[in-house]
Order: C-alpha cells, then sequence, then structure tokens
C-alpha cells in the first residue's frame, strides 16, 4: 500500500497539533508498513514567523538544529514544494507573509538559493509566464494553493500510488486534482472546519474550498464526532461517507534528562495554557477563570504559552482586569521548553471554543499533568479521566482549578489515572483504520 | 425444609446540589433533585410493590413474610416528598408478617472510623423505626453489608440484638453453605443470615437478561431451585435492593407478575415456607462458627470496600469528614449534626468510584455527576463550607461564654 499524502507542515516546523498528528499517523503508518510520499509546502526563511526558524527545503529534513527523532519513518518520503503556505494562516496573514518574503528577496537581490533557475523556470512556465518575476509564488492566498495544486499533480505524475490522503483545506484542491489527474480515490481528513476557527465568521473562500474537497472526497475522516457532525451538517456531506479516526500520542520515551524545576516561589502553584492564543482556544475565558480563582487563592501562577493572532489582546486584557502580575506569557514553547513547562505545572487547562480534537491534553497527561478541557473539544470524547467544563462557565472552570490545587488527593487519582488511559491512545490504532478505508476504497474501484 | 427469608434494602441519599468553591450558602441539599428521585421511584416501586406485598400476604394470610431495612435518610425524605409511601409502609407493619431491621440512619461507613458515631447512628435509627412502624428491630444489617468480626462484637455489644446479616461471600465460608444459619467467633447471642447471592442476584440483576442461559426466570423455575436446597440447608436468604422492582428490573420485564406468583410456588411443595429474620434466629440453630477478620461486603465482585475506599478521593473525604466529628459534636448545634451526618451517607463516596468508571454501569444508577472527579469536587467544597461553620459557631460559643 503507497499513499499520496498532502500536509501542510511536519515536525519540528509546527504550529500547532496538524504538524504533531501528520507525524504521529505516517510514523504509526510507516511501522505498519504503509508506504507514505508526503508531500508539504515548504518555505524560505522570513522575519514574519516569529516562531518557526524556517530552513530552506531539501536541507530541512535532515536539519541537526532541532535536532529531531525521524527514526521509525523509514518507509516516508518527504516532498516539498516551495510554499509560504503555513498551516493555520489566514489569507491576511499569507498577504503579510508573503509581502515580506518579497521584500527579503529584494534587500538579497537573489532569490532562495537552494531552488536553482530550474525549478523557478518550471513554476513560470505552469503560471503562463505571467506572474510577476519578483515573487513566483501566487499573490493571494487562493491562487497559491491551486498554484500549490498544479506542482503537486506534477510530483504525482512522477510517483506510482494507490491512494490520495490529503489533510485539512490548503491542501484538498491539491488533493483533488491529484485523485482526478491520477484516478485514485481521494480521502479528505478534517483536523478543523472553518467553523472551528471562525466561529460563525467564516471566510467564504475557505469553506467553499472545504465543502469542495469533501464532496469530492470518496471518504472523510473526521478526527471526532463533533467534527464529523459539523462535516455532516454545515457542509451537507452524506453521514456514511465519513468516518471518526481519533487523533493518538506518542508514549514518551522518558529521557533520563533530569530537570529540577526551579519553582517561582516554592509555594506557588501553576495553571498552564498551552497552544495558540486566537479566537479558537478561548484565551479570554482562560483569564476569566483566572481571576476567579485569585479571588479564592493566592499563591497561583497562569502560564500562557504559545503565540497567535490574539496575544497582544490577551496581554492587554490580563493588564485591564488587574491581574498581569499573575499571568505570564512565554511566547511559543518547543523542545525541551515545553518537557520543562510540563514538569512545572500543577494543571493544564484547554478552555477551547470549539476543538475537532485537541492533541494537547494527552501530550499533558502523557507528562503526568492532570487536565482540565472544554467539553467543546473532540478530545472529551475519548477522555474520561479529566475535567471537563464547558468553555463559557468560566465559574466552574475557576471551581475546578481552585479544587485540584485544594485537593492534593484530585490531582493525584486524576493523574494516576489519566496516565493510564491516554495509553490506550495509540497511534497505531488510528493508522490501522486509515490502512482499512484504504483497502475498502480499493476494493470498489 | 428450606425457609425463604425475603429482605429488601430500601434506600435514597440526598443528594448534593452543584456547590462551587465560591459559594457561601448552607443549603448543601438538591431538594428538588431529591424530591423527583423520590418521586419517580415510589410510583415506579416503592407504592407498586407494596400494594403487591400486601394483597400476597392478605392473600396468603400470614404464610408470606417478608423484612425492610428503610433508611432514615430514606424515610426523612418520604415524610417531606411522598408521605403516602410512609402509609403504605405502615400498612404492611401492620400485617405482622413484616419485620423492619436496623441499620445506620445515615446509611454511612462510621462502622469504619468511628465507634461511637456508629452506635449513635443505630440507636437513632431504632428509636425512628419504633416512632414509625411501632416495632423494635431485633436484626441488624450494616451499610453495603459491610461486616467482619469487629462488627459482630460491636454489635453484641449494643446489647439489643439477636442477628446481622452479611453477603455469603464464597471465601468466608469455604465448604460450608449460606443456607444454614451461623455465628460470629466468641459471640453469646448473635447469629448470623448469610445472603445466598446466586439466587438472590438471579432476581435482582439476571432477571431481565436475555443472554442468560436461564432466562426467562418464571417464578415456577424458581421455585424448583429452592426446592432442590431441600436436604442441604436450613434457609435461603434472598437480601436484594428494593428498588429491583420496578427500577432496576422494569416493569415490562415481568418483574411483579414473578413476584405475585412465586408464593404461591414456593408454597406448593409442603415443606416449604416464609419467615423474616428474626424467626429464621429463633427457629434454627447455629451450626457454625464463621471466621471473618476481614471486611466484606456486598459490592461488585471484590465484595470488599473498593466501591467506597478504593483511591486516593475517597479515602481523603471519608477522613476529612470524620476528623470533623469532635469539633461537630462539641458545638451542640442540630442542623450542623444532622448537615454532616448526611455527609457520611455512602453514596456520596460511591460516586467517587472510579472503578468502572471508563466501562460504565451500576456505578451509574441515579448518579448524579458526570465523573467520579465532579463529585469529589462538589463534596469537597460542601466539606469545607461545612467546617467553616463549625468554626465560625465554636468561635461563637467561645464569646458566649466570656460574656
Amino acid at each position: 500500500m503507497k499513499v499520496f499524502m498532502l500536509g501542510w507542515e511536519f515536525p519540528p516546523f509546527i504550529s500547532g497539533g496538524l504538524g504533531t498528528a501528520c507525524y504521529g499517523l505516517t510514523k504509526a503508518m510507516s511501522q505498519a508498513g504503509i508506504e507514505v510520499i508526503f508531500v508539504l509546502p515548504q518555505s524560505i526563511d522570513i522575519p514574519q514567523a516569529t516562531h518557526v526558524k524556517m530552513l530552506t527545503p531539501y536541507s530541512s529534513f535532515r536539519g541537526d538544529r532541532f535536532s529531531h527523532d525521524y527514526s521509525g519513518l523509514e518507509h516516508i518520503r518527504i516532498k516539498t514544494i516551495d510554499s509560504p503556505l503555513q498551516a493555520y494562516a489566514t489569507p491576511d496573514q499569507y498577504q503579510k507573509q508573503l509581502q515580506a518574503l518579497i521584500d527579503l528577496k529584494r534587500s538579497k537581490h537573489r532569490i532562495s538559493e537552494v531552488h536553482g533557475q530550474e525549478v523557478l523556470e518550471e513554476l513560470l512556465r505552469m503560471h503562463g509566464g505571467d506572474a510577476p518575476r519578483s515573487g513566483h509564488y501566487g499573490g493571494d492566498m487562493f491562487s497559491e494553493i491551486h498554484r500549490y495544486a498544479g506542482s503537486a499533480v506534477r510530483l504525482a505524475l512522477e510517483e506510482d500510488f494507490d491512494v490520495v490522503h490529503a489533510h485539512d483545506w490548503m491542501t484538498y484542491p491539491a488533493g483533488i486534482a491529484v485523485s482526478a489527474v491520477m484516478g485514485k480515490p481521494l480521502i479528505v481528513h478534517i483536523h478543523s472546519t472553518e467553523f472551528d476557527r471562525s466561529g460563525e465568521h467564516v471566510n467564504q473562500g475557505i469553506y467553499d474550498i472545504e465543502r469542495r474537497g469533501l464532496h469530492a472526497a470518496d471518504r472523510i475522516i473526521a478526527v471526532s464526532h463533533m467534527t464529523r457532525n459539523i462535516v455532516i451538517t454545515r457542509y451537507g456531506v452524506p453521514g456514511e461517507k465519513v468516518e471518526v479516526i481519533y487523533n493518538g500520542v506518542e508514549r514518551n520515551a522518558r529521557q533520563n534528562w533530569n530537570f529540577t524545576p526551579t519553582p517561582i516561589r516554592s509555594d506557588e502553584k501553576i495553571v498552564l495554557f498551552l497552544g495558540r492564543i486566537t479566537m479558537q482556544k478561548g484565551p479570554e475565558y482562560f483569564l476569566m477563570a483566572a481571576k476567579k480563582v485569585l479571588e479564592e487563592i493566592e499563591n497561583v501562577k497562569f502560564v500562557m504559552a504559545g503565540s497567535g493572532d490574539m496575544m497582544q489582546r490577551t496581554i492587554e486584557m490580563a493588564a485591564e482586569m488587574g491581574i498581569g502580575q499573575k499571568v505570564l506569557f512565554t511566547g511559543f514553547l518547543r523542545g525541551e521548553d515545553v518537557e520543562r513547562v510540563y514538569k512545572m505545572a500543577d494543571l493544564y487547562v484547554m478552555p477551547s471554543v470549539s476543538e475537532p480534537f485537541g492533541i494537547a491534553p494527552l501530550e499533558a497527561l502523557n507528562h503526568d499533568v492532570p487536565v482540565l478541557i472544554s467539553k467543546q473539544s473532540g478530545v472529551s470524547e475519548v477522555l474520561t479521566h479529566v475535567l471537563k467544563v464547558d468553555f463559557w462557565d468560566v465559574v466552574e472552570m475557576a471551581n475546578k482549578i481552585v479544587a485540584v490545587l485544594k485537593y492534593p488527593p484530585l490531582q493525584m487519582t486524576l493523574r494516576e489515572h489519566g496516565n493510564f488511559e491516554v495509553r490506550k491512545l495509540r497511534w497505531a490504532d488510528a493508522a490501522e483504520k486509515c490502512g482499512r478505508i484504504y483497502e475498502e476504497l480499493l476494493v470498489q474501484v | 425444609m428450606p425457609t425463604i427469608c425475603f429482605y429488601f434494602q430500601v434506600h435514597q441519599p440526598f443528594r448534593l446540589r452543584h456547590y462551587t468553591v465560591f459559594e457561601r450558602s448552607s443549603s448543601y441539599f438538591d431538594e428538588f433533585k431529591n424530591a423527583s428521585v423520590c418521586r419517580k421511584v415510589a410510583n415506579k416501586c416503592y407504592l407498586p410493590t407494596n400494594r403487591l406485598l400486601l394483597e400476597t400476604i392478605r392473600r396468603f394470610d400470614g404464610r408470606f413474610r417478608i423484612a425492610f431495612s428503610i433508611t432514615g435518610v430514606l424515610l426523612e425524605q418520604f415524610e417531606k416528598y411522598c408521605p403516602e409511601v410512609i402509609s403504605t409502609f405502615d400498612a404492611l407493619a401492620q400485617t405482622g408478617c413484616v419485620e423492619f431491621l436496623a441499620e445506620t440512619y445515615y446509611h454511612s461507613l462510621s462502622f469504619l472510623y468511628s465507634p461511637d458515631e456508629f452506635v449513635e447512628q443505630v440507636e437513632q435509627h431504632v428509636q425512628k423505626i419504633q416512632d414509625m412502624f411501632g416495632q423494635t428491630p431485633r436484626i441488624f444489617r450494616n451499610t453495603e453489608l459491610i461486616y467482619n468480626n469487629d462488627l459482630a462484637h460491636a454489635v453484641e455489644s449494643i446489647g439489643r440484638f439477636d442477628g446481622i446479616i452479611t453477603e455469603g461471600a464464597d471465601h468466608i465460608l469455604g465448604h460450608r453453605n449460606a443456607n444454614f444459619v451461623y455465628r460470629p467467633p466468641n459471640s453469646e447471642r448473635l447469629k448470623l443470615l448469610l445472603k445466598n447471592y446466586s439466587l438472590s442476584d438471579d432476581i435482582a440483576f439476571r432477571f431481565s437478561n436475555r443472554h442468560w442461559e436461564a432466562f426467562p426466570l418464571t417464578a415456577e423455575k424458581f421455585a424448583q431451585w429452592v426446592n432442590s436446597v431441600n436436604g442441604n440447608g436450613h434457609v435461603v436468604n434472598l437480601f436484594m435492593d428494593y428498588e429491583t422492582f420496578g427500577e432496576h428490573q422494569w416493569e415490562d420485564t415481568g418483574i411483579f407478575q414473578f413476584m405475585a406468583h412465586l408464593p404461591e410456588m414456593v408454597l406448593r411443595h409442603p415443606d416449604n415456607n416464609f419467615m423474616t429474620p428474626s424467626e429464621v434466629v429463633d427457629a434454627y440453630p447455629a451450626m457454625d462458627v464463621v471466621d471473618v477478620p476481614h471486611i466484606i461486603s456486598w459490592a461488585d465482585t471484590e465484595r470488599d470496600l473498593s466501591a467506597w475506599l478504593g483511591n486516593a478521593m475517597q479515602s481523603n473525604a471519608l477522613h476529612e469528614v470524620y476528623r470533623l466529628e469532635k469539633m461537630i459534636k462539641n458545638v451542640r448545634d442540630e442542623r450542623l449534626l444532622a448537615d454532616w451526618r448526611r455527609l457520611q451517607t455512602s453514596d456520596h463516596f460511591y460516586y467517587m468510584c472510579t472503578k468502572y468508571f471508563s466501562d460504565g454501569d451500576v456505578h451509574k444508577y441515579f448518579n448524579p455527576y458526570d465523573s467520579p472527579y465532579d463529585s469529589y469536587i462538589n463534596f469537597m467544597n460542601v466539606l469545607d463550607n461545612l467546617k467553616r461553620r463549625c468554626n465560625l459557631l465554636a468561635a461563637e460559643r467561645v464569646s458566649q461564654s466570656l460574656a
């Protein structure tokens, strides 16, 4: 079995759960003997990307800078298409990024050093040569997505595979194109919908791409029943086409890494928010709960680890609420810093307004940190040994945070059972289910 | 000649309302929920089953006999929410064929934590039964049939009981069976009635199970099983939750018809009869001593305490409750004492059980919480407030005595 897989991000260059999910899933597939050709839009260094230090394509996956563990990925080949598409970007951000990219290139008076004239010419040829020379990237996000689709088809023509598997909307046009040109079944994997990201203020263009992708797909994989329901009710997709495959989590190979956390103050408790600071993740509910918690207990700090378009607003909000000295912002964390912050945390809180799945709580549990999640999350369908709350119910959220900090047996029991429960969520099972879907589709063809 | 001895456990706790750490109110219990559960169970179980049993007793003219253990906390709820249930129990009491057993008024685990509190609650329950039904209980049953040698000793020293009811767990019986009367070690007066869990559970749990090989269970079939005890036992103790009738087994399973026909089928055999627990104690000699050094109960398959004391939250909550005993009793405030005692009801700790939580099963029955963690948080918040009230009152008492 050979899969042509289209993704957006892959560790260590990730800004959210999608990259983690793609990594876990493909690794497990590889171990199950499924071959994966993983196609990725890869951008070059741009100053705008505060949290990601991008390496140039082709060298990135040998990158020793982050010494990421790529063992177990023997059956995976990664192909990149030079493109500034980034996971979780919005058309506005894309414009800014593109501008930054063009400026950077102008300042250097050359284009990407690894991409020779040859690549450029091909790209120009594809676009009929009418694209401005300074930016061989599409002028807006949508045309870039279609350009990406074109490149993917070119890549696909050189490959031999059985099915096409596309992750989230940016890759759907590419998925549709590859599937149509090559005559292979299309599986669309939905990790998040426009309604999760933007509430009711959806971007019509993105919605249309999602809808087209979902309808063109031979089978849809949703990461939770919550997402499956959105796919059915909001996109008008027949239910029998949509299957739920939950994400998994990689069991930590406990490094003998001895880090003794230095507490901010020895008797200080730490409540952790770790994720993108965006509307979807509900940072303001976290702050409102924090405010309420501080009415009851003093010796607690709230750590917000992550970055995002609401970060500035959230910092201001904390100050306005008068709890600025109790809320710490760390910016985007990775690698050892993530480990460190988990080690210090007494509780992890995910107050997401709409979370299709939510891998982060699994990772918190993996690090022996008890977890409080919103009921508006897919992961709450699979976890039982966690605390759950409606994201808008900040009093109850605060009530539960206080309880964890105040009653040690609660923390102990949650940690014990939670850590055990999370072991049952394995990528191997997700990969096996994907494999079964591939088989089913191939039999039908 | 097997005697059938029926005893039904009748209990509902005072469930707590949702109580956050930010609250300061001293009303802890969910009046609406408790009233609606009480009325619902009354309509589906207590009233129709009482009616059925009353008719049956009258029909058999004293030959059909049964026993109840009704907790004090449920009797209080009946008085508050559905007094008509009390009158039907009273009608049963008037027949002279119904015995009422004694237990801890609050259906508590006090025996495990405080001998004094345990005795006080037993006496309170005996008093309540005397007041309501004009009977003085002679047989004791502990919460969830929790039992060991120490309990037997504690109950014997109360001085008013002739027998104790507990589980016929295999490991305490060894080669013996539950169908005889036994006695605890070093006891002069007490006899032990052990639950025949196999025949009891056939009615209580398996009755409507379509995958059970004996399905459907008819009164005739069950009577044959009882008859087969003949020659190898004196008494078949059928102990179960009263909610079995109409609630655990819904009306449409035919449980009421089963019960309506059972006495006739049993009594067809001339050697069979029905007795109440104290009649069994009077009628049969103790065949042997049963030594129970370790605690048993009737819960789950383990038949131990793990449903109430299986995790850190449960043991913490229980310890915290009983740690308040001295302080609460010192301030001598009726309402505070009653609130504290209502928090001792074993159900609160049962809700915190994480044992079968992921699978979901009998532990969910009328459980007001979504998760054991929620129940622990709620309980601890209430307890916290109780402690606060207690401290305030204690401070008041001190200033009064100084004034």
